[in-house]
Formats: C-alpha cells, structure tokens, sequence
C-alpha cells in the first residue's frame, strides 16, 4: 500500500508536540501532552490498519471495500479509557492544588534521601543492637540476664571474665512462663 | 491418598470455625483427621511389606502433563506413618498446651492442621513438581507458625529468616529438579530413582537438589534458623521442628539416594555436611541453658547423623538410617513435649532456675527419661538398635571407600558422644536437684499437667521403649527400602536388640562412657567453649549478607532514581530513540512511494491539527492551552470519519467535548497561567528529545502504513459478524461479540478510574452526599413531578448571577431528547453507528447540560444515584450476560439470538450482546456521573461552605 505523506506528518507532529509537554514539570501540560500523544497514538493505529475505505457497516458498504474494523475496535476503547486516566490526572492536579498550592511534579525527596544514604531500615539494625528480648534465638549471647544463684556460679563468673566476647548462647523469650 | 489430603486441606478451613466453636478441645477433634491417616497408611503395611505399594494419579493440568501422582511405598511408608502418627499426638497435646482464653489459637490449629497434610502430601508426592509445590507449602506454614501473631519482633525476624534460607534453597531445589526431570525424561520420582541418567547436567541437578535438602533440614552451614525457629510454641517445635519438615530434607536424600550416590558429588558434599553437622550441633548443645534450645542444637546434630546415613547409598546404612529416623522423630517430639510440659508448669525453660522436678513431675520424668535414654543409644531402646546398626555398617563396609568409612565412622563416634553428653546435661538440667539451688525451683508449680497433657511425650517414650525389643518387626518394612540399594558389607545384618559381642557394642560403650566423662566435667568444657569463642558465626553471617543487600539495594535506587520526573522521561525516551530507533533506520522496510493525501479535505485538517498542537506548545494561559488541544481532537474525529471509521469520528467527538468540559471544571481553581520553570538549556533539550521522537513515530507511521500486506486477521469479520454476532456494524459486533473480553477489562479500568477519582477527591469515602434539595422544597412543588413554574428543579438553589435562563430553557426542552437518543444510539449501535460507548457518553453530555444549567442541585435531582451503583450494576450486567451465553450452550460472552414475531411490533430480533452493551452504557454513565459529583459539584460544594479542610475532628490530614 502506498502511504500518504499527510497522516505520517500529523502522527510525528503530535508526537512531537505531547512530547515537549510530557517533559514539562507543571502538571496541566502534562495532561495536555498525554492527551496529544494519545491522539496520536490512535491515529497512528487507525491509520497502519490500511488505507481509507467505507464504514464497516453491512448494507453501507460491501466487505470488499471496508475500512478494517479491528483497529477501529481497538481503538474506540482506547479513546474512551484517554478520557477516564486523562480525569483521573486532572483529578491529581485537583488534590496537588489543594494539598499544596502547586501543580508540578516536584523533585520526589523520598529519592532523594535514598540517594544521600539516609534513614535506617529495620534490616540495617545489627541483631547486637537490639533489646535482648527482640534478638534472635540464634544470635548474641544468654548472658545478658543479671546474677542468679545456682548451680550455674561458674558460668555467670566465666560470662563477667570474658564480657564481650560473643557467645553463640541463646537466651529465648519465655513462650507461656512470661504470659502469667 | 488424594481423599486424606483433602481431608487435611478441608479440616484445615474448617479449624478456626471449630475452635471458635468448641474451644481448645477441637484440636482433639482435629487429631482425628491425621489419625485416620495414620490409620489408613499402617493398614497398607502388609501390601508394602510384600512388596507392592499404592499408586494413585489423577490428572491436575494435562495441558502441561502436570498429574498429581502419590504413591505409597517402604519410605514413604514410614515417613508418612511418621508424619501423621505423632502429628494426632501433637495436636492432642495442643488441646492442653492453648489456654481456653489464648489470642489466635484458631490460627494456630489451621496452619498445624494444614502442615501436616502438606507434609504427607510431601512424603507421598510421586511427582517431582508436585513433591516441590508440597515442599514449599510446608516452608509458608512453617513461617506462619513460627511468626505466629506477628507481634514480637524476634518471632519475626525467626520466621523470615527460615523463610529465607529455606526458600533460597527450595527454588535451587526446582531448578534441580527440572534439570532432573529433563536429564532422565521423566518427571515421575519412580521412574527418575530408577534410571536417572548421566551427564553434567544431571550433577549439576542433583547438587542443586541437595542444596533444597540441606537448608531445609538446617545444615551446616544454615543450621542456625532451627534454634531461631524455636521461637514458636513447643508443639510446632516438636511436630515441625523435630518430627516432621526438617525431616523432609532426609527424606528427600534417602528417596533419591539409590539412584543418585554415585552421582558425583554426592557423597562429599552429603557425607562432610553430615558429620560437620553432627559434630557442630552436638558442640552447641553442650553450653546451651534453654532446654528447647539445647534440644534444637541436639536436633541439628541429629540431622546430621540421619543425613549421613540415608545418604550413604548402601544398604546396611539406609536400613540403620530408617530406623534411626524412626527412634529419632519419637524421642525428640517426647523431649521437645516433655520440655513444653515443664514450661507450663513451672513458667521457665532455665536448667539454671530448675531443680528437683524429678520427684514432682515423675510420670513426666519417667517419659522424658526413656527418650533421653534412646537419644544416648541405651538399650533398650530403639535409638540403641539404629546407633548400632549404623556402627556394625561402617565397621564392616558401608562406603564403597574403606577410609572414608573409618572417617566416617569416627566423626559419628564423636558425634554420638557428644549426643551422650549433652543428653545428661538434658536430664540434669530438666529434672535434677542441684544442690545450689533449693530443694524444689521453681517452689510452687503453677500449672500441674493433667493427664491428657502427659499423654503424647508417655504415648511417644513408650513407643521408643516398645520398639527396641520389637526392632525385628520393623526389619521388613525397613528391608523393604533398603535392599533398593546395593549392600557393600559381608553380610546384611539384620535390625534386632542383641547381635551378641562385637566391634559396635565397644563403640557403642565408648560412646557412653565418653559422654558421661564431658558431662562430668560440663564446667571445665563450659569454659574451654568460651575460650574459643570467636566472633564470627554463620548466623552472623547471614545477617551481614542481607545487609550487603539492602546497602546494594539503596546504591543502586540512589544512584538511578535521582527523584526527577522528566529526567526518568527522558531517559526512557533516550532509550525509545536508540533501540526501535535504530531498527527503524537500518532495518525497516521503507516505501518506495508516496501520496500526498487521501483527499484534499484530509490535507487541510492534517494543517489545522499541527497548527493547533504548535499553538500548545506556546500558549501559556491554560484554558486556551486546553482549547488548542481540543481542536487536535476535533480535527482527529475529522481525519476518522475521512478514513472511514464513524464510530471513532463519533465517539471521538463526544469525548473532546466531555474532556473539556472536565479540564473546565478543574482548571477553574487553578491560577490563569501556566508559570514557566525551564530555562531555555532544558527547554532546548526537551526540543530535540520532542523532536527526534517525532521523527521516530513519523518514521514508525510512514513503514506501518507501506508495510501492511498480509491479510488482515479481521477480513472474516464482516461475516462473522453479521452470521454470529447478528449485527450490520462491524465494529460495534467486535466489541461486544468477537473481542467482548478484551472490552470487559477495559470497562473495568473505567471502574477503577472513576474510583480513583471520586477517591482522590472525598479521600475517605466512596462518593459524597448526593446534594438533594430539602424535603420541603420537594414537597412545596408536589412530590415527585417536574417543576411547573420554574425551568429546573434545582437551579434556584444557585445564586441569581450564576443563573442563566438561556441555558435553563435549553436544558429543560433538550434534556430528555439526549437522553432518549442516547437510548437510541445505544439499541441502535449494532446495526448502525453507536452503541454503548458513545450511548453512554451522550446520556453524560444530558448530565452535563443539567449541571451547567442547574449547578449541583440540579445534578443531584437530575441523576439522585450513587455513581458506584451504577458502575457496579454495569459491571455486574456485562458479566452477567457474558455468563448468559453459558445458558444457550454456547461459551463465554458469545452472542445467542432471540428471532421472534410479536403480534404489533413484528419481527423482533434480540441478541444477548445487547445486555453487555448496556453494561458497558451504564459504566461510561457511571464514569461521567463520578467526573461531575466529585469534580464538580464537590468542588463546588467545598467553595461554597468554605470546607477547605475537610477534617473530623481528632482527625489529622497530612496536607
């Protein structure tokens, strides 16, 4: 088939043009971009179906001279869902205004903290930092707990001589005694 | 065997009903469920014992030859004998273990329930896919037990680290198994076992494999989540912990040991990490002061022995291995019992806080005793015969190298004594009066255990007890797998209490005598232990490593995602320009000629179009901006009708409006103009992406529209339509008819944004109050009739210079026309331009020109429904209709067609796709009535009442 040199220069022209806006940091040219590229996008589908032909409708036109009705198909959907995400954006601008009086797309700080190395997760805490009860069982020693009589003098003596030397003794939280 | 799965599955549902129900005693009527599986596998004892076993296969996918395939043989025997015998004793014990008022018990009784059939299942698998999807159910519910309520952070942290560590090693075990499976052309266990081929891949397979087996029964060197795991309540460390899942491990070493132990690799990495292991957890053992903890040492060291045995690949040691598997899974879930009994008792778990419980507890010592005595490998009993068989095995032969044999065997000497010794310091530190300590510690017994409580850990020692003289009888079961495996000995010794004096009996002594020498002198090796310490551990390790991870994870987000929108934009359009981009421009099949235009007309629309989005681009003031991009659409719904597609012109043409119509009602709270924040660098760059990308999609439309020669999929629909889907418009027939699912999802997305939007705008509930006018101003004009001596029924809610009589006349005559056309487009659109789509958008432009004309009394007198209805009610009608066409027995969301001739209207002719179209009506309907209640008229409403904040009281918004 033979393309016309009109719908491949309206296709890159509106590309062209919703590009400059997605790039935008105000939020209204943005939806406008995404809108132009929708556009453009629809005519891009529309247009590789084929070349122009009869509405596809039995008694209008014969089969033989339709235009394809697939991509119109497709694309009568994808018109309808631009306008349910292009509110949806618009309904983002809405909140953005309200919550502070801009409608841009901002620097987002939360990358920007991660990218500076800040904030500790739960994971980056080492098991020796934590309160005895939350170690783990197989971690940090069970010595932790003060004097006891017993049997055991010589081992609470042997725990003062070598404090901080790490033992791989366990001490596990009670699972009913601590409850009563 | 499917029946019991299934009745574990379905017991499982059930428990937390049960225990809401009956209390803590439903775990007695749970126990039932693996008692009756107990029951059912001892029953096929004689016909596996024969040599037979039960087979049972039904087909899960057959698209992907996935069958679930069980079958019942000597080791699965035993294991599920195993898994389900003291799986009903547990769950007993639980009904004591949980207080009548404990927090979550239903959880707790589910989860175990449902462990224990994904453990049979496990052991009764025949299928290498289906043996792995048991595997990793028996890992989730394993984290779920040990997790438990999820409130303590150590629970946590035990929970996610056996999740981890045995997951990572349950996909290398799927990798394996594949490389497996494709290696000898089977799936089947069976037939794997039997023949499995050779070949790198088949090694690197079962090393694989092995990495599976390792982590799950906590080898060195992950060993270190069991102790953690110890975190869950005792019964799930007895029946999980001890009994059942880290079995599963050997289980897996012992079933494919006859075919894989001369597979190379497999005896050093089974062997060395077996006796490491046996020899680590014994040396952790010793210095342990958590009863649970140092049987969890005494579990991991145990695991080692079994591991080394089952793994040898000869007979003599997988005969000692099954039975020891037996002595073991009965004398440790005694102890780990025994222990919990104590816990409840006394409050404490400390061998250093207890003394003289012996005396108060003696039924519970009694049973605790017989244990310990066959973890030692005492005789009688049945730890003894499995030790000793294990030592007569490697004494005469075992392995088909004679020094490793010897190397073997000493590690296991070792081993054992260490297994003897902190045994000792198990029933000392349990149940004796140390002379440091008063008398009785602690002084009263808070809990007294009944005599169910006791029942499992006596039920379980005896049976350890009963089966040291009866070993014999076990002897053809245990043949019944082992003689699959070559024997390397003289002779096959068979499984019995006395084989008079000989080599093993010395071994087994030194064993004893060894162990009560380490325990004797437990202060002296106490100090030696922590002389030694060093500071690094595997746990450490592992700790360390999922730090790397999350550093690794924080540079790599940090250094890609540097928080800028149109920098990560413009990257993937960097990206856009240079891959398809340079395929376009080397490879793509160029035309060779041009047009100009279709018609002249398409021409000068192109222009209009590009002049209007060049406009865009300059224009600053945002409602002229919106405006430019409006008239590309228009000019859009133009070049559709040229190309011949009236439904998208039309279609088109509604939405430009609604959109709008929808910026209108945003943009009016936002300042006039757009602030310019680029400087002309950026601008620049923003440019020659803009630019460059256009050229890349012109390029991309000029080869799309010269590169179409093929027939086109849809050259059949015409007919189709007309002949199946009994409609004239082709289009509207392929949306609701030959791609009806594809137009199912994308109403759904309707769904999903009209929600989004009502929710971006009342934050916290679906829709808002629906603005009614007052009762009273209805009852003044006369109940529900149209007002007669106003044009609108709300528009006098609006202040008189918003009021515009113009609009309300329009609106007043044309309302109820649209609506009636946007019925007409909506039947009509199967044979002509329209359907439910552009239906239901004219049916929103109707409430459109009512909210305009009348403000939000108007809307709500106009459309008094809650959008959510009818988008749920849209929904609900297109799947509705989709699952009619089921009734005339045709499939899913096919057209059926009603013809029938009705005496004055004639021939009247219905196709049920008509009803999805009215879904798809109601849900664009929806869709706009959401746009306008919340864009609109909500809007409207917080300006009116001055509602800027929003906020209930005590009720913060982060604003």
């Amino acid at each position: 088939m033979t393309p016309t040199v009109v719908l491949p220069l309206v296709i890159g022209g509106l590309y062209a043009a919703g590009v400059y806006l997605l790039l935008d940091r105000s939020l209204t040219r943005v939806v406008l971009g995404f809108l132009l590229m929708g556009n453009a996008t629809n005519l891009l589908v529309l247009s590789a179906a084929g070349p122009a032909g009869g509405p596809p409708i039995i008694g209008v036109t014969e089969p033989e001279d339709m235009s394809d009705p697939l991509p119109q198909a497709l694309v009568l959907t994808a018109i309808v869902i631009t306008f349910g995400i292009a509110s949806f954006l618009l309904a983002i601008i809405h909140r953005s205004w309200r919550l502070v009086r801009q409608e841009v797309v901002g620097v987002d700080e939360e990358d920007r903290r991660v990218a500076r190395r800040e904030g500790v997760h739960a994971d980056e805490l080492d098991p020796d930092d934590l309160a005895p009860e939350d170690r783990p069982a197989a971690h940090a020693d069970s010595l932790h707990r003060t004097a006891r009589a017993g049997d055991s003098t010589a081992e609470e003596a042997l725990a003062r001589r070598y404090a901080g030397i790490p033992s791989d003794d366990i001490d596990l939280p009670p699972t009913r005694g601590a409850s009563r | 065997m499917l029946a019991l799965l299934l009745l574990h599955l379905v017991a499982g549902v059930l428990a937390p009903v049960l225990v809401r129900w009956w209390g803590r005693q439903a775990f007695l009527a749970l126990a039932l469920v693996p008692a009756a599986g107990f029951a059912w596998t001892t029953s096929r004892l004689g016909t596996v014992v024969g040599g037979g076993e039960v087979r049972q296969s039904v087909a899960w996918v057959p698209e992907l030859d996935l069958t679930v395939t069980l079958r019942l043989d000597a080791l699965a025997l035993a294991f599920a004998a195993l898994v389900t015998g003291v799986g009903a004793l547990v769950l007993v014990y639980c009904a004591r273990y949980f207080e009548p008022g404990d927090e979550g018990t239903g959880r707790f009784a589910g989860t175990l329930t449902a462990f224990a059939g994904s453990m049979l299942g496990l052991v009764l698998a025949d299928d290498l896919l289906l043996l792995y999807v048991f595997w990793e159910l028996t890992t989730v519910f394993s984290f779920l037990l040990i997790g438990g309520s999820g409130a303590r952070l150590a629970a946590r942290r035990a929970a996610s680290q056996a999740l981890v560590l045995t997951t990572a090693g349950g996909l290398a075990m799927l990798v394996g198994l594949i490389m497996i499976g494709e290696a000898s052309g089977s799936y089947l266990l069976s037939e794997v076992v039997a023949d499995p081929g050779s070949g790198p891949l088949l090694t690197a397979g079962t090393v694989l494999v092995l990495a599976g087996a390792v982590t799950k029964s906590a080898m060195v060197p992950f060993h270190f989540w069991l102790p953690a795991a110890m975190e869950a309540p005792t019964p799930v460390s007895a029946y999980l912990h001890a009994a059942a899942m880290v079995k599963a491990g050997v289980y897996l070493v012992a079933r494919l040991a006859p075919g894989f132990a001369d597979v190379p690799g497999w005896r050093p990495l089974v062997l060395g990490l077996g006796v490491a292991t046996m020899l680590v957890g014994g040396y952790r053992a010793l210095r342990q002061t958590d009863l649970k903890l140092l049987l969890a040492f005494g579990t991991v060291s145990q695991l080692g022995f079994l591991m080394t045995l089952v793994g040898a690949g000869s007979r003599e040691l997988a005969a000692a291995g099954l039975a020891m598997t037996l002595a073991h899974a009965l004398f440790k879930s005694t102890l780990f019992l025994s222990v919990g009994v104590i816990d409840h008792a006394t409050g404490t778990r400390d061998l250093r806080e207890l003394s003289g419980l012996g005396r108060r507890l003696p039924v519970l010592a009694a049973a605790a005793c017989l244990a310990a005595a066959s973890m030692a490998g005492l005789p009688p009993l049945l730890g003894f015969v499995g030790k000793e068989a294990a030592f007569t095995a490697l004494w005469d032969g075992g392995l088909p190298d004679r020094t490793t044999a010897l190397a073997v065997l000493a590690g296991l000497v070792l081993g054992s004594a260490l297994t003897a010794a902190y045994t000792l310091r198990l029933v000392w530190g349990a149940f004796a009066r140390k002379p440091a300590l008063p008398p009785t510690a602690p002084a009263e017994l808070a809990h007294p255990p009944t005599p169910l409580f006791l029942a499992a850990p006596v039920v379980l020692g005896l049976t350890g007890l009963v089966l040291g003289p009866a070993s014999p009888l076990l002897e053809p079961l245990v043949a019944g797998y082992a003689d699959t495996m070559p024997l390397l000995a003289g002779e096959a010794e068979k499984l019995a209490l006395w084989h008079g004096w000989q080599p093993a009996l010395a071994l087994s002594l030194l064993t004893l005598l060894g162990g009560a020498a380490l325990f004797a002198v437990r202060y002296r090796v106490y100090q030696l232990q922590r002389g030694w310490a060093v500071g690094a551990s595997a746990d450490e390790g592992y700790w360390n490593t999922l730090q790397a991870v999350d550093r690794l994870a924080v540079l790599v987000t940090g250094t890609t995602q540097r928080g800028s929108l149109p920098a990560y934009l413009g990257t993937i359009l960097v990206v856009v320009l240079a891959l398809p981009g340079s395929v376009l421009v080397f490879r793509a099949p160029w035309p060779g000629e041009w047009r100009a235009w279709d018609t002249p007309v398409q021409a000068l629309v192109g222009a209009v179009v590009l002049i209007a989005a060049a406009l865009a681009l300059r224009i600053h003031q945002r409602l002229s901006a919106v405006l430019v991009v409006g008239v590309t659409g228009y000019g859009l719904a133009v070049l559709f009708a040229l190309q011949g597609a009236p439904d998208l012109a039309l279609t088109q043409f509604l939405v430009e409006t609604l959109t709008l119509v929808v910026f209108v009602l945003v943009l009016r709270k936002l300042p006039k103009d757009i602030t310019e924040r680029h400087r002309p660098r950026e601008r620049a760059v923003r440019g020659v992406i803009a630019v460059a990308v256009g050229l890349l999609m012109a390029g991309v439309g000029a080869v799309a529209l010269s590169a179409r020669t093929a027939t086109p999929v849809s050259v059949d629909h015409p007919e189709q339509a007309y002949d199946f889907g009994g409609g004239e418009n082709v289009v509207n027939v392929t949306l609701v008819d030959i791609r009806a699912w594809d137009t199912l999802g994308e109403v759904a997305l309707l769904v999903v944004a009209a929600t989004g939007i009502a929710s971006l705008v009342f934050l916290r509930r679906r829709t808002g109050v629906i603005a009614r006018l007052a009762q009273e101003q209805r009852a003044a004009r006369g109940s529900r009739r149209a007002p007669r001596r106003r044009w609108l029924a709300g528009s006098e809610a609006l202040p008189p210079e918003r009021r515009s009589v113009v609009l309300e006349v329009l609106t007043r005559i044309l309302f109820h026309s649209i609506v009636v056309f946007s019925l007409f487009l909506l039947f009509s659109g199967h044979n002509q331009p329209g359907g439910g789509f552009a239906g239901g958008l004219v049916a929103g432009l109707a409430l459109v020109l009512r909210y305009l004309a009348g403000g939000r009394y108007e809307l709500g007198e106009a459309a008094p429904v809650d959008p959510g209805l009818l988008l749920g009610a849209g929904l609900l009608v297109a799947g509705t209709s989709g699952v009619g066409g089921l009734l005339f027995g045709a499939e899913v969301l096919q057209t059926a067609i009603l013809e029938t001739t009705l005496p004055v209207l004639g021939d009247v002719k219905l196709v049920t796709s008509l009803f999805f179209d009215m879904g798809v009506y109601l849900i664009v309907v929806g869709l706009v009535l959401d746009v306008l209640r919340s864009l609109g008229a909500e809007l409207d409403r917080q300006e009116d009442e001055d509602d800027t904040l929003d906020v209930a009281p005590e009720e913060v918004i982060l604003r």
